[in-house]
């Protein structure tokens, strides 16, 4: 039965310490990851400034500082930032909406799923960045191209992640709607989609990742702007400081998005 | 009484890569409005298949089952299902889980949700209507799980093995609840069970079928002496346990 009474039960002594103690640990963890986060750039600054290490080559994190404050005052440091992000959305996005796609013609048609699953075997273990080169031939040299690298990075699993979920929905979910008379379509919109809801966005997660690999490749190639443009051209200058500054601006970019990805699972999770 | 459901001679054979399963084999079985009906057979004996056959979920391989003289072809709106699951649906509130029979047949509207909260409210959920499936107990979702099956206001309602996945006492609370359930609402209805003793205590007749392909064995009209039958009060009649044993020998079950 539905327990209304679990709150008012007097805590006891022991939960309180067993509560007590778990907060604790997480503190302990807290400020361990921060400490380590603080001793590598300390280190590093010391080794560089000891000149244990060429900052030369190596740079060092004061020299990434004045870099990002040097670029940031011509605003060429929120262009190449805006353009990776931009276009790493906009490649998740559609390689994950485009993916689901094709999951439901798969799950809709099992002739064609079955018509299609060796191509699909051989698509996921290819590395999709080969195919980088005649995509640059085909589209050109624009944004467009790296929008459809990072497409193609992401959308083969995709496929195979969200049409998985599919087909492993409840038999009998399904054939409870059948006794009520239901419709392909009535199935897919009732029971196939809403039970894969988190399954799709934890394939977003695999795909904010995926997709930013081939924006960086795709920015490689075309060297035209975005954080891959600068760690490219900065490595063909041998301008490490920009190199670095980028990798390192790159990091964040990628933990927000993966963050931003998690809130809305978060978020999505509550209203279930 | 006037005949509601009228199966005859029906057979129903699997095909898979394995070979050809002969699942059911020339039924016949008529049965009466009002009528409760219980099923009972060795495992794998083909009673879900029977139950999918009534509902038009699945077609025969030879023979017709007609409803009110109609031919079954394809779901029909007056048999509901009930299987050994409750499936809600965890992403959907009880009343959105209750109603959803209604939003597929596209029969979503003022007087058919009105007949679904006063269901609710006549089975103990009125207040529960806003919780999600698992803040409920055992026995109130499969409470829900018949209203959501009365919903759609069928005649014949199809009960496959409700109760097997709850605890003995849950079991025997809600069958009796349902069972008053069912009469109230002056459904006819078909169970299969493993559970003897539930089959003869909810039903006015048992049918037994054979070991695969299920064919009809025999049909035990129960006849009890209990002034005020219901499920718990019948099982202290005296010829219960005659029907028991009959059965039970009907059934040679080998360990
Ligand atoms: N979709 C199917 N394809 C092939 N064979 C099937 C299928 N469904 C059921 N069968 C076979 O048909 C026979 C009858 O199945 P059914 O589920 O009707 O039995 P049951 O009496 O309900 O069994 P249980 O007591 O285990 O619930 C079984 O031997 C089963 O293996
Ligand atoms: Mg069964």
């Amino acid at each position: 039965m539905f327990n209304k009474d679990q709150q008012t039960i007097p805590v006891s002594k022991d939960h309180v310490e067993f509560l007590k103690k778990i907060k604790l640990t997480k503190i302990a963890i807290k400020t361990s990851q921060l400490s380590l986060f603080i001793f590598i750039f300390l280190f590093w600054e010391i080794a560089a400034i000891n000149k244990w290490i060429d900052p030369f080559i190596m740079s060092q994190p004061t020299r990434i500082i004045k870099t990002i404050i040097n670029l940031s005052k011509d605003g060429t440091l929120y262009l190449h930032t805006g353009v990776t992000i931009y276009e790493t959305i906009v490649g998740f996005l559609s390689g994950t909406i485009l993916g689901t796609l094709i999951a439901i013609i798969l799950w809709w048609s099992d002739f064609t799923a079955k018509v299609l699953d060796p191509y699909l075997v051989v698509l996921n273990a290819l590395p999709k960045t080969a195919l980088g080169p005649i995509i640059l031939v085909w589209i050109g040299g624009t944004t467009q191209s790296i929008i459809v690298m990072a497409l193609l990075v992401s959308i083969v699993v995709t496929i195979l992640n969200v049409y998985t979920g599919f087909i492993a929905c409840d038999e009998d979910k399904i054939k409870l709607l059948k006794t009520f008379g239901a419709t392909k379509f009535q199935i897919l919109k009732k029971v196939i989609l809403p039970a894969n809801i988190s399954n799709i966005i934890s394939v977003l997660k695999i795909n904010v990742g995926l997709s930013l690999v081939g924006v960086i490749v795709g920015e490689f190639l075309v060297s035209k702007s975005g954080l891959g443009y600068l760690i490219i051209y900065g490595g063909q200058v041998f301008k490490m400081d920009l190199v670095m500054t980028s990798v390192i601006i790159l990091s964040a970019v990628a933990a927000l998005l993966y963050l931003a990805v998690h809130w809305l699972e978060r978020k999505i999770g509550n209203i279930k | 009484m006037k005949k509601i459901v009228e199966i005859s001679n029906i057979n129903l054979n699997y095909h898979t890569l394995q070979g050809e399963t002969q699942a059911i084999k020339d039924l016949s079985l008529d049965i009466y409005n009002g009528e409760f009906i219980s099923i009972v057979g060795p495992s794998g004996c083909g009673k879900s298949t029977l139950l999918s056959l009534i509902s038009g979920i699945l077609k025969p391989s030879s023979g017709t089952i007609t409803i009110n003289g109609n031919q079954v072809d394809g779901p029909s709106e007056n048999v509901g299902y009930m299987l050994q699951k409750d499936h809600l649906f965890e992403w959907r509130t009880i009343m959105k889980n209750v109603v959803i029979g209604l939003e597929v047949k596209n029969k979503l509207n003022k007087s058919t949700l009105e007949f679904v909260e006063r269901l609710l409210n006549e089975y103990g959920l009125g207040d529960f209507k806003d919780f999600h499936p698992h803040q409920l107990s055992g026995g109130m979702r499969q409470r829900a799980a018949l209203i959501r099956t009365l919903a759609t206001n069928p005649d014949i309602l199809l009960l496959d093995e409700p109760f097997s996945a709850l605890d003995y006492q849950t079991r025997l609370a809600i069958s009796e609840e349902i069972w008053l359930i069912i009469k109230k609402e002056k459904k006819t209805a078909i169970l299969v069970t493993h559970d003897i003793s539930e089959a003869i205590a909810m039903a006015d007749r048992v049918v037994v079928l054979t070991k695969r392909p299920g064919e009809i064995k025999s049909i035990h009209e129960i006849i009890l002496t209990c002034n005020y039958k219901t499920p718990i009060k019948c099982r202290e009649a005296p010829e219960f346990r005659v029907y028991f044993n009959e059965i039970w020998k009907e059934l040679d079950i080998h360990v």
